[in-house]
C-alpha cells in the first residue's frame, strides 16, 4: 500500500516535472501589480490566465511586491529580467521611476506595456486604459449628482497624493464639475490605500462637514472603508458613498444603504486585454500611433499619439446587479 | 583549608580561533553560503553576472546607511529618520535641477541636506538631551511633511543625464558604482570602529555612557558626529536612489528605516547597544539582498519574503540566547 503509494506519488512528481519542460517552450508574460493581495488585482490574474488558456503557449506570471512602492516593484521587473520573460505588462506604483528600470527591460528585448496605472511615454511600448480618463472623471462625479437632485457638498477620498491614475481622475471630474449644478466639492483627502488611513479620513470628513451628502472615492480601498465610516457614523441615508469599488468588497455596504450605486471597469477584461496585447507585440505587432493592437474577445484598441489605448466604458453597479457581479470579483 | 595551587588567569575567556568559530558573523557566513547554494539550485537565472549585479541594487543604498546606523546602534542610540533624510535631499536635489544646476552642484545638495539633517538629530540629542528615538520620529515626519509641502502630488523628472551615472553606472564590467561604492564604505566603517580611537569610544558610550564621560570621552561629540554620519550616508543612498529611480517623489524610499535597522540588527549589533560588527553588518546585507532576488527568480509573493527575513531575525536573535541557556544547563 505504502510502496504503492510512493510509485504514484513519484509518478506524479515526474509528470509534472515534464510538464514544466515541455512549458520551456511557453511565452513567459508577466504581470506586474501595484500590490499583491488587492482583490482588484487578483480579478485582473483571472483575466490574464483565460487569455493564457485560450493563446496556448502562454505562461503567465502573477507577481508584484507586498507593500505599493516603486522601488519594490524596481526589485521585481529586476527579477523578471534575470527570468528572461518576454513581456511585463505592469500597473505601476510610480509613473515615472520605472522608467531606468523598464528601459533596461526594453534594452533585453522585452516588450513592455503598462495597463491600468501608466508609465511614462519612454518606459512602455504602449499602455492600456481600463477606461478613458474623462470617461471616469464624469462617471464617478455623475454618480454623486444622480442620487442629489438639490445638489450639496460632496467630498473626495482619494488614494495616495502621488497616485497616477487617481490624480488624472479628479482632475477631469472637477473639469466637468459644472455641468452638475449644485454639487460643490468641499475637500479631497488622502486615505494612501490603507483601510485604516481612509477610515480615519473620512471620519473626519463627516465632523468636519456637517452638510455632507456624498463621498466620491475613486479607489476600490477607500470606497468600503468609506463606507463602513458613514454606517458606524449612522449616516446612513444622510451621506451617499459612491466611486470606484469591486462588487464582492461593495455588495454588503449597497445592501446596508450606504452606498447607493458605483462604478468599474471589469478587471477581468483588463487582465485579458494587457495579456492579450503584450502576446500581440510578441508576435510582432507594432505599437505606433495609429496602429490597432489585438484584444481578443475585447475586439482590438486603438493607440493615440502618445500610444496609448483605451479598453472600454466603465459599468455602474447598483441593488439591481451588484450580488450577480460579487460572485465574479 | 588554604587553596595554595597556583592559578592561571587567562587573558582572554576564549582561544582566538573558537571566538571566531562560535561568533556570530560565522553563523551569518553559513547562512549566506547556505542561501547562495539553495539559490543557484532552485532558479537557473541566479548565477549570471548581470543578474546578480542587478541584484545588488536590492541592497546597496540601505546598506550604506546601515554601516553608519550600526554605529549609532552600537552607541545605544537609534535614527530612525534616515528615509525621510532621503526624501528630503531628492527634494532639495530636484529643487536645484529644476534650477538649472549641473551634476557636481546637485550632488553637493545631496550632500549637504543630509549633512544639515544629520546635524538637526545630533544638536537636538547631544544639546538639549532628548532621548534619540523621540527626537528622530519626530525629524522623520518632519523631513518628509517638508518635501510633501514642497511637491504634493508633483515629481521632479528631467534630472541631467549625466546625474544617472551614480545610480545605474558601471565602474568595471559588472559591477556598479553603487556595489563599488558599498565596498569602499564597508571598509572604511570597518576600519572606523574596528581600528581607530572613535571605534573604542563608541563601543564605550554603548556599554556605559557614564563611565565613558568620567573616562575622558566626549561623549556628547561622539554621538553628534555619529548623527552627522548617518544623514551624510542618508544623504549619499540619496543621491544613488534618486539617479537610480531617474526621478524624485515625496514617497521615495518610505519605509526604509525599518529595513536599515532589520540589516543592523539581522548583522548582530546589540538593538541595545555595546556590540557587533561591520562584517556582520555586511554579511546580513547580502543575505537579505540574496533572499529578495532569489524569492523574486521564483516569482514568490514578497509577503512571503518578509516572512522568511522575520523568522530570521528572530531565530538570530533567539538562537544565542537558547545556546547560553543550555550549556549552562549542561554545566549544571
Amino acid at each position: 500500500m505504502k510502496l504503492a503509494k510512493t510509485l504514484m506519488m513519484t509518478a506524479a512528481v515526474s509528470l509534472a516535472l515534464m510538464a514544466n519542460a515541455a512549458h520551456a517552450e511557453n511565452k513567459k508574460i508577466a504581470l506586474v501589480v501595484k500590490a499583491l493581495g488587492i482583490g482588484f488585482f487578483e480579478a485582473a490574474n483571472k483575466g490574464a490566465q483565460e487569455a493564457a488558456k485560450e493563446l496556448g503557449d502562454v505562461e503567465v506570471i502573477y507577481t508584484g511586491p507586498t507593500t505599493t512602492t516603486a522601488e519594490g516593484q524596481i526589485e521585481v521587473i529586476n527579477s523578471l529580467i534575470a527570468q528572461k520573460v518576454d513581456a511585463i505588462a505592469v500597473s505601476a506604483n510610480d509613473t515615472d521611476a520605472l522608467v531606468p528600470a523598464l528601459k533596461k527591460a526594453m534594452d533585453r528585448g522585452i516588450k513592455v506595456i503598462s495597463w491600468d496605472s501608466g508609465v511614462a511615454k519612454d518606459g512602455r511600448l504602449m499602455h492600456l486604459n481600463p477606461s478613458s480618463s474623462p470617461l471616469i472623471g464624469n462617471m464617478i462625479i455623475k454618480l454623486a449628482a444622480d442620487n442629489l437632485p438639490d445638489g450639496g457638498d460632496v467630498a473626495v477620498l482619494s488614494a495616495t497624493a502621488t497616485s497616477t491614475n487617481q490624480n488624472v481622475w479628479i482632475e477631469e471630474m472637477k473639469k466637468v464639475q459644472g455641468n452638475y449644478k449644485g454639487i460643490n466639492v468641499v475637500a479631497t483627502v488622502y486615505g494612501d490605500d490603507l483601510a485604516d488611513k481612509s477610515y480615519r479620513e473620512t471620519q473626519g470628513l463627516i465632523q468636519s462637514y456637517p452638510n455632507l451628502k456624498a463621498i466620491i472615492a475613486p479607489t476600490s480601498v477607500g470606497i468600503v472603508a468609506a463606507a463602513q465610516a458613514v454606517e458606524d457614523a449612522g449616516k446612513v441615508g444622510q451621506i451617499n458613498v459612491t466611486g470606484l469599488g469591486l462588487p464582492s468588497e461593495m455588495a454588503g455596504h449597497v445592501k446596508a444603504g450606504s452606498s447607493k450605486s458605483f462604478a468599474i471597469w471589469n478587471p477581468i477584461d483588463l487582465g485579458y486585454s494587457a495579456t492579450m496585447i503584450a502576446y500581440d507585440l510578441i508576435g510582432g505587432a507594432e505599437a505606433k500611433p495609429g496602429a490597432e493592437l489585438k484584444m481578443g474577445r475585447m475586439g482590438s484598441v486603438k493607440l493615440d499619439d502618445n500610444n496609448e489605448g483605451a479598453m472600454a466604458d466603465p459599468f455602474v453597479y447598483d441593488a439591481s446587479n451588484v450580488e450577480e457581479f460579487a460572485k465574479i470579483f | 583549608m588554604a587553596d595554595v595551587s597556583p592559578r592561571i588567569i587567562p587573558d582572554r575567556l576564549q582561544g582566538r580561533s573558537s571566538r571566531l568559530l562560535k561568533s556570530w558573523e560565522s553563523l551569518l557566513l553559513v547562512v549566506a553560503v547556505l542561501i547562495f547554494t539553495i539559490n543557484s539550485f532552485a532558479s537557473p537565472y541566479f548565477l549570471d553576472p548581470w543578474n546578480l549585479s542587478d541584484a545588488t541594487f536590492n541592497f546597496t543604498e540601505k546598506a550604506m546607511i546601515a554601516f553608519a546606523m550600526a554605529l549609532v546602534i552600537i552607541a545605544g542610540e537609534i535614527d530612525l529618520s534616515v528615509a525621510s533624510i532621503i526624501a528630503l535631499s531628492s527634494t532639495a536635489m530636484g529643487l536645484a535641477m529644476q534650477a538649472g544646476f549641473d551634476t557636481p552642484t546637485l550632488v553637493a545638495v545631496g550632500l549637504a541636506t543630509g549633512l544639515a539633517c544629520g546635524a538637526i538629530n545630533g544638536a537636538l540629542i547631544t544639546g538639549l538631551g532628548l532621548p534619540s528615538i523621540v527626537v528622530t520620529i519626530g525629524t522623520m515626519s518632519l523631513f518628509r511633511g517638508l518635501s510633501f509641502i514642497i511637491l504634493g502630488d508633483q515629481a521632479f523628472t528631467n534630472y541631467p543625464a549625466s546625474f544617472a551615472w551614480f545610480g545605474q553606472g558601471y565602474v568595471w564590467w559588472v559591477f556598479s558604482f553603487e556595489f563599488a561604492l558599498f565596498i569602499a564604505f564597508a571598509v572604511i566603517y570597518g576600519v572606523l570602529l574596528h581600528w581607530t580611537n572613535f571605534g573604542r569610544a563608541v563601543y564605550a558610550i554603548g556599554n556605559n555612557p557614564t563611565a565613558s564621560l568620567f573616562s575622558g570621552v566626549r561623549v556628547g561629540r561622539v554621538k553628534f558626529i555619529l548623527f552627522l554620519l548617518t544623514g551624510l550616508m542618508a544623504g549619499i543612498a540619496s543621491i544613488c536612489l534618486t539617479s537610480r529611480l531617474g526621478s524624485t517623489r515625496p514617497s521615495i524610499a518610505l519605509g526604509w528605516e525599518l529595513e536599515v535597522v532589520t540589516m543592523v540588527v539581522l548583522g548582530g549589533v546589540n538593538i541595545l547597544g555595546g556590540s557587533g560588527t561591520i562584517p556582520g553588518v555586511v554579511l546580513a546585507a547580502l543575505i537579505m539582498g540574496m533572499v529578495t532576488f532569489g524569492f523574486g527568480l521564483l516569482n514568490v509573493p514578497g509577503i512571503v519574503m518578509s516572512i522568511f527575513i522575520g523568522v530570521l531575525l528572530i531565530s538570530v536573535i533567539a538562537l544565542p540566547i537558547l545556546w547560553k541557556r543550555a550549556r549552562r544547563r549542561m554545566a549544571h
